[in-house]
């Protein structure tokens, strides 16, 4: 019985490493499969079966082979090994390195979503002669080493829901959270709460989560990963993958493919290797803070040392966080940080945190993340320039300080004081003399005054036709600006002309009057960002910052310098990504553009920078903060997990800001996809849409090949995403100045400068 | 009376429904490379976002618009004298033949022998409790209807009332609407046919049912 097991974990085994290496032809494998072959036939026709030596010889060359072939992975190799159905999943994670565990929030397959597991999970040890239980909230996706309905670790919205609402139950009971991320990424659907909306809110939340998040990574897959990735200390498994796209999405891409066709694996291979996408290249580049060795080839549920290090891993950097915050902490501090062994059990931090700990804990989270993906930029400015910012920045806080907050808060108080005193005395004032009036008017009727006598002028102007002497009231444009497009002499179709029956449209008149859209059924063409850049937002007169910030190639992605290049000199911008100042209607703002014309309006390192570095000012002059997104193809995968960063990067930044009494608004316009919508765009409580713009998470092909199901061609329209809850308005592309305006003056922010 | 027998031999002897592709207005015309007896198709996918085949452009103003197949079918004629030429709107331009599919044929023939009683306002409809009883009981073909006769209950916003049938004397031949199912205004609610002819009609429509071979 013994035996026959043992050759069923040796069979598996060489399935294993045959299914990594895709049958790739290795000497090792081939003996192996020879060894293993040899052994079924002796096993079969030997009376009493193989010997136990000989089982013990094979499974050392087994062990042998495994350590030999692990120096050979490739990182798709790895994407492989993670995505394996043997491959340890969050339940063994739960059976083994806790002690004990009550899943919540749903049961196998009678749940929201079971592809996201949520559990209460406890640590007992013994410290000295004392027994301990610790308690954590474990959120994780769970693979389910291939069940179906798991659907492979891909999250719906709804359970990424789900683990919102746990996060903030350990945020009220004031325990640690274990994320442990297994997904290829979020399940792209726009149904309530919205694939986007809900990573969204996640990062939002997690951003100023007051509890310790510990994260570990097997299979980080962009927006998926986010929505319970970003944490205190992120934790690597050594064969695990951390990527802002899959290999074959990057090649689908990368080859122009239409949906449905195939790439070759040579060229998602390379993709693999071009996104840097293993534990060692994160942890170089700093997104995660350690790597946990595996078992050579991947960790499997037998490999119980391996759950042992997890264990160890879990308590010590639980402590970590812990005692980095904690008050009382004297000699366990430094022992937290030297252990390196076994001894991580042997320390006891109470995870409760108190306030004051718990605040300092959320600061030193932002600021982690604030000093992320340095390298992946270019910042142009020069040395004497970044000290004057700083100054500046310095000064401005200091100014803002002393003006609203000192000086401010006194005089508003004052003025509520005098505001009441008026209130009062207006009250008494009407109370006593209105009487006296209606007497003195009954007494002395026809004393009321007489109507003002209009004059001439004022009646003829409000008679006569409007400028008759000119001729028909021709008068300039009213747009400051005018798309060149406007200078073509001919005619266009409306995509309405079908259902709306709309005329021939002459683009003279719709892309110079009209403002590009359609006067018989409301459509709006696309128009260029210059174009709002000057009719709504002002820029001729705005100050433009941070201009120097410039996007880079920072993984060395084969052919992007030349296409980098190219998009800079054609848009004449260094990124996607334009921040200013300006005033709207007398509203000192800041304005975030991000650029279609620049690779998609796609966010990288330097464009989340100019983000973050926006928000940041707008918060020290406690001015409003317009993120204007013309149009963005999501995080710029050529950038790696360089863009993924962005995500929780500016989404903390938002959080500040919005944290610190500002009034973020966010204003989509053509199409805005992907990871900024599901990050910093989609956290804002106020977006709105331009007509006839596209928001959603995945393009329909994409949502055709993961869901295979295919979505009506108007699926991601902003009428859909206004009925579905995503965004809070659709507005004219005629009335954005008019409704920006209206919007600074009556929404959000208790610390804007102008209240 | 109608008689269908004739109906179905004009189908029959012609099963094709001719449709003239029209300029939708002036313009200079280009043809496409449509030679007659090749087959085009119309709008296709499940939301119909793949367009048909294209047959001409039409440029006006320097605006160049598709003329795209409106449905299935085989090129008859292509008017290719005015190929680059100025045409004015309604000028024929491509002729397709459209092969009746067996769904078309049997709509065609019914919507001829039948009277279709049609929905007055969006609601839910149920038949009265006798008419109900019986349809239930022997079946639709035996249920009577005549003018000024109350056969339906409509039923909407909590409010329900009868609704008086109108209309030629019949047999209800087809019901076109489900049980708590709303139905919009102007639609079909049931079909009507004179006792006599109930026979032949059912005789046809299983013939072009079993029969009608559809063109792939």
């Amino acid at each position: 019985m013994d035996r026959e097991r043992r050759i069923q974990g040796l069979r598996e085994r060489l399935h294993y490493i045959q299914d990594i290496f895709a049958n790739r032809d290795d000497e090792s494998i081939r003996l192996l499969a020879a060894k293993f072959g040899e052994l079924i036939e002796r096993h079969e026709t030997v009376s009493g079966g193989a010997k136990r030596e000989e089982l013990a010889r094979i499974e050392d060359l087994f062990d042998f082979s495994e350590r030999k072939l692990d120096t050979t992975l490739t990182p798709m190799d790895r994407v492989r090994i993670v995505r394996h159905p043997q491959r340890i999943c969050l339940k063994d994670i739960l059976e083994n390195v806790y002690d004990n565990y009550t899943e919540i929030g749903g049961r196998g397959e009678y749940n929201i979503d079971p592809s996201m597991l949520i559990a209460r999970a406890v640590f007992s040890r013994r410290v000295g002669d004392k027994v301990i239980n610790q308690m954590v909230m474990v959120i994780g996706q769970e693979k389910g080493h291939g069940e179906a309905f798991r659907n492979g670790g891909s999250v719906k919205p709804w359970g990424n829901a789900k683990a919102l609402h746990y996060m903030k139950v350990a945020e009220t009971e004031n325990i640690p959270v274990h994320a442990f991320v297994f997904t290829p990424g979020a399940y792209p659907v726009e149904d309530w709460p919205g694939a986007a909306q809900q990573i969204a809110r996640n990062l939002y939340e997690l951003a100023g989560l007051r509890v310790p998040v510990v994260s570990v990574f097997s299979e980080g897959g962009s927006g998926g990963a986010e929505a319970i990735g970003l944490a205190d200390r992120r934790i690597m498994l050594s064969h695990g993958y951390y990527s802002v796209i899959s290999p074959e999405g990057a090649a689908a891409i990368e080859a122009g493919l239409r949906s449905g066709d195939r790439t070759t694996p040579e060229l998602i291979e390379k993709c693999a290797r071009q996104l840097c996408i293993t534990a060692e290249d994160n942890l170089r580049n700093g997104y995660v803070d350690r790597v946990l060795q595996e078992p050579p080839l991947g960790a499997r549920p037998y490999h119980y040392d391996f759950f042992h290090e997890l264990r160890r891993e879990l308590i010590q950097t639980t402590n970590e966080v812990v005692s980095s915050v904690k008050s009382m902490k004297l000699y366990r501090a430094m022992a937290v940080r030297t252990s390196k062994t076994d001894d991580a059990e042997s320390i006891y931090m109470r995870w409760t945190l108190s306030s004051s700990a718990l605040d300092r804990l959320v600061d030193l989270r932002q600021r982690k993340f604030r000093a992320m993906s340095r390298h992946a930029r270019l910042d142009g400015t020069g040395i004497v320039s970044r000290a004057v910012a700083a100054t500046k920045g310095t000064v401005w806080a200091a100014h803002s300080f002393v003006r609203y907050d000192l000086l401010g808060r006194q005089k508003k108080r004052l003025n509520a004081v005098f505001e009441d005193l008026g209130a009062e005395a207006h009250l008494v004032r009407h109370k006593v003399f209105m009487p006296l009036k209606k007497t003195l008017d009954r007494v002395l009727p026809g004393n009321n005054g007489e109507p003002p006598k209009v004059g001439e002028a004022v009646v003829d102007r409000l008679t006569r036709l409007s400028c008759p002497e000119d001729g028909a009231c021709l008068v300039g444009s009213e747009w400051a600006w005018t798309s060149p497009r406007s200078q073509e002499d001919r005619t266009i179709s409306c995509p309405n002309v079908r259902t709306h029956h709309c005329p021939d449209l002459w683009v003279p008149d719709l892309f110079g009057d009209f403002a590009g859209v359609c006067p018989s059924c409301g459509h709006h063409f696309p128009m260029e960002y210059r174009w709002y850049l000057e009719n709504v937002f002002g820029y001729s007169e705005a100050k433009e910052f941070n201009r120097q910030l410039e996007s880079v190639n920072p993984l060395g992605y084969e052919k992007f310098d030349t296409k980098l290049d190219k998009a800079k000199e054609r848009t004449g911008l260094k990124s996607a990504c334009i921040t200013f100042e300006t005033s709207i209607e007398e509203v000192d703002t800041v304005v975030a553009v991000l650029c279609a014309p620049f690779r998609g309006g796609s966010v990288g390192a330097a464009e989340g920078e100019k983000f973050i570095r926006a928000a940041e000012r707008a918060t020290r002059k406690r001015q409003p903060f317009i993120a204007y997104v013309h149009g963005t193809a999501g995080i710029r995968i050529q950038e790696g997990v360089n863009g993924v960063i962005q995500m929780p990067r500016c989404t903390i930044a938002v959080r500040r800001y919005i944290d610190a009494g500002g009034l973020y608004l966010v204003l989509y316009d053509t199409n805005s996809y992907a990871g900024p919508v599901a990050s910093f765009l989609g956290c804002s409580p106020y977006q709105f849409a331009v007509q006839s713009s596209n928001i959603g998470f995945a393009g329909p092909g994409v949502i055709s090949e993961t869901t295979g199901t295919a979505v009506p061609p108007n699926y991601h329209q902003a009428y859909h995403a206004l009925s579905r809850g995503h965004i809070h308005g659709i507005w004219d592309r005629r009335e954005v100045k008019k409704n920006l305006h209206q919007s600074l003056l009556t929404m959000g922010g208790r610390n804007l400068y102008y209240r | 009376m109608l008689n269908i027998k004739e109906l179905l031999d004009k189908v029959k002897a012609s099963p094709y429904r001719e449709i003239v592709v029209r300029a939708p207005h002036t313009g200079v015309v280009s043809f496409a490379s449509v030679k007659p007896g090749e087959k085009v198709h119309g709008p296709r996918g499940e939301f119909m976002e793949k367009p048909g085949t294209l047959l001409a452009q039409l440029t006006r103003e320097k605006n160049e618009k598709p003329i795209l197949a409106p449905e299935k079918g085989v090129i008859e004629a292509v008017h290719t004298r005015y190929e680059g030429q100025f045409v004015e709107a309604g000028e024929p331009l491509v002729t397709i033949k459209h092969y009746m599919t067996r769904k078309e044929v049997i709509e065609l023939i019914l919507q001829e022998a039948l009277y279709l009683f049609r929905a007055p306002e969006r609601a839910k409809y149920y038949f009265v409790p006798e008419v109900d009883q019986k349809l239930k009981v022997s079946g639709k073909r035996s249920v009577k209807v005549h003018d000024g006769m109350e056969f339906l209950i409509v039923s909407r916003m909590k409010r329900e009332t009868p609704l008086v049938y109108s209309g030629p004397e019949g047999i209800i031949y087809s019901v076109y609407f489900g049980r708590g199912e709303n139905v919009d205004e102007g639609e079909p609610l049931i079909g009507v046919c004179p006792e006599d002819q109930l026979s032949v009609i059912q005789d046809v429509v299983a013939r072009i049912q079993s029969e009608w071979e559809e063109e792939a």
